[in-house]
């Protein structure tokens, strides 16, 4: 862990579930309703969410998914350093169905304008909603908002939200960094 | 690593192994695309391919345009039969007009083998070599590589043997080089008369006799006998060569384990292996080509990448 910390692991959990039940009041049973992770870094946050949901909540079936949005990014032949590709692993359809994408953090939008693209290879979604652990306020390149947030953060350019995970990173914690340190 | 060592793709000698694991990588989420409801992705959109055919091709043109098409890239198809080729025009100079319609990619065919490197030295645009003559032919050997992966999971220690008109063959020179940079053990078998001179120095085992090949294999890649390339007769009949070459079920169940069959094609059925044969679950002919689409998306894609856009 580098640079300060914006949430604490307590206060992380807090936030989970805090967000588990803004979802289920609007999506009851989630029946009609399903999850999508966007990769590479909203998959840990939507198998969290969906772990709280079935184990405290009481949720049963839920449905589950991760997109990976590489083909469908806007900087194609525009980054020095090309990105590579992540598994997408969505074994129903959509169509006709609630979406909620859950990410992360919501920085430029650019990266749900792709996802808002790739999800239409696997049918015509009823509607789509987006559920991000952070909200970077006032950096956006689109006009897209999200319509779950677990905190708002102002940041400069320069600066970088890093979300890191017990299992993967060793600690559940949130911090601001300079780009440089990272 | 994110991105080829390479700028085009001419020949399999040139990519190192962790180029042809992130060609693999990457056709893993192109296999994805392909089988999706909606099999398109927007990603090269803003660029231009030419397939320049000056041969005869089928199956690797068709499956070139279909992996520009899932791509969303423009295309434009070019064969040799019907163009000013046949009017005497050269090779840079058909290939300039073409690209003065500001092509970003060209993917050729030549009966030559070497017009690929040829054309990178001479044009600005990123060339795929789909067949130089007796040369190479990269994007099969990938497929045949990946679709080996696909059957046994790994190709490191995996014994596969190239049967059939080795001489003539660009696929088995690009699958010899690709196997080995896998760490595959590769043998290559057929008539003493289709074996080309110096092919010990590859690194590979030879061997005239089909059953101890495929005795000792893994996977058996039957080539097609190359009739068009052939100006002599190399061997006595047809007839002949399939009793000596040819692999039919009866083999098959007599070897002491069960082995992959996979072929190139297109396939003389009843010459190198018999219907039976090609449409048995041994076979994974089927596989090779919905892989084909698949890799040719992935190496079109990580190519196109290297191109960065002027602003």
């Amino acid at each position: 862990m580098a640079g300060k910390v914006l949430i604490d692991a307590q206060h992380l959990q807090v936030m989970l579930n805090r967000l588990c039940c803004q979802l289920i009041e609007n999506h009851n049973d989630f029946k009609e309703t399903v999850l999508i992770g966007l990769q590479p870094r909203g998959v840990e946050v939507a198998k969290r969410l969906v772990e709280l949901l079935e184990n405290n909540f009481g949720c049963k079936d839920l449905k589950l998914g991760f997109l990976d949005i590489t083909f469908f990014r806007d900087d194609f032949r525009r980054r020095d350093e090309p990105l590579q590709a992540n598994q997408t692993h969505i074994n129903f359809l959509v169509e006709g169905k609630k979406v909620v994408f859950i990410d992360d953090v919501l920085y430029t939008g650019r990266s749900v304008r792709a996802a808002l693209d790739a999800i239409h290879s696997f049918g015509r979604p009823k509607n789509i909603e987006l559920m991000v652990l952070i909200d970077r306020r006032f950096s956006r390149d689109l006009p897209i908002q999200p319509n779950y947030t677990g905190a708002q953060v102002d940041a400069i350019e320069s600066e970088r939200v890093v979300v890191e995970w017990q299992e993967t990173e060793g600690e559940n914690i949130i911090t601001l960094t300079n780009d440089a340190e990272v | 690593m994110s991105e080829l060592s390479v700028d085009h793709l001419l020949g399999i000698k040139d990519l190192t192994q962790e180029d042809i694991e992130l060609i693999f990588t990457t056709a893993d989420q192109f296999k994805d695309v392909i089988n999706r409801p909606i099999k398109k992705v927007p990603s090269l959109r803003d660029i231009t391919i030419a397939n320049l055919f000056f041969e005869n091709s089928t199956r690797t043109r068709l499956s070139f345009e279909l992996a520009e098409k899932r791509l969303s890239a423009d295309v434009i198809n070019f064969s040799a039969s019907s163009s000013s080729v046949s009017k005497g025009e050269t090779l840079i100079d058909t290939v300039n007009n073409i690209l003065s319609m500001k092509v970003d990619l060209v993917v050729m065919r030549h009966p030559n083998p070497g017009a690929g490197v040829f054309l990178s030295k001479n044009v600005d645009s990123t060339i795929v070599n789909a067949g130089d003559g007796a040369h190479e032919h990269p994007t099969q050997a990938l497929l045949d590589a990946y679709s080996i992966r696909e059957r046994h999971a790994d190709l490191v220690g995996k014994n596969v043997v190239i049967v059939g008109d080795i001489l003539h063959s660009r696929v088995a020179l690009s699958n010899i080089f690709c196997l080995q940079k896998l760490g595959a053990n590769v043998m290559v078998c057929g008539p003493s008369t289709l074996m080309p001179k110096h092919i010990h120095s590859l690194g590979v085992q030879v061997e005239y006799n089909l059953r101890n090949a495929l005795e000792w294999c893994d996977v058996a890649n039957m080539l097609r006998v190359q009739n068009e390339r052939q100006d002599i007769n190399y061997f006595p009949s047809v007839r002949e060569y399939t009793m000596q070459y040819g692999v039919d079920m009866d083999l098959l169940k007599s070897l002491s384990k069960e082995i992959t069959i996979m072929h190139p094609g297109p396939i003389n059925r009843g010459v190198e292996i018999t219907s039976e044969v090609a449409d048995s679950d041994q076979a994974i002919i089927l596989n090779q080509v919905e892989n084909g689409v698949a890799i040719r998306m992935a190496v079109l894609y990580l190519l196109a990448s290297k191109r960065k856009l002027s602003t």
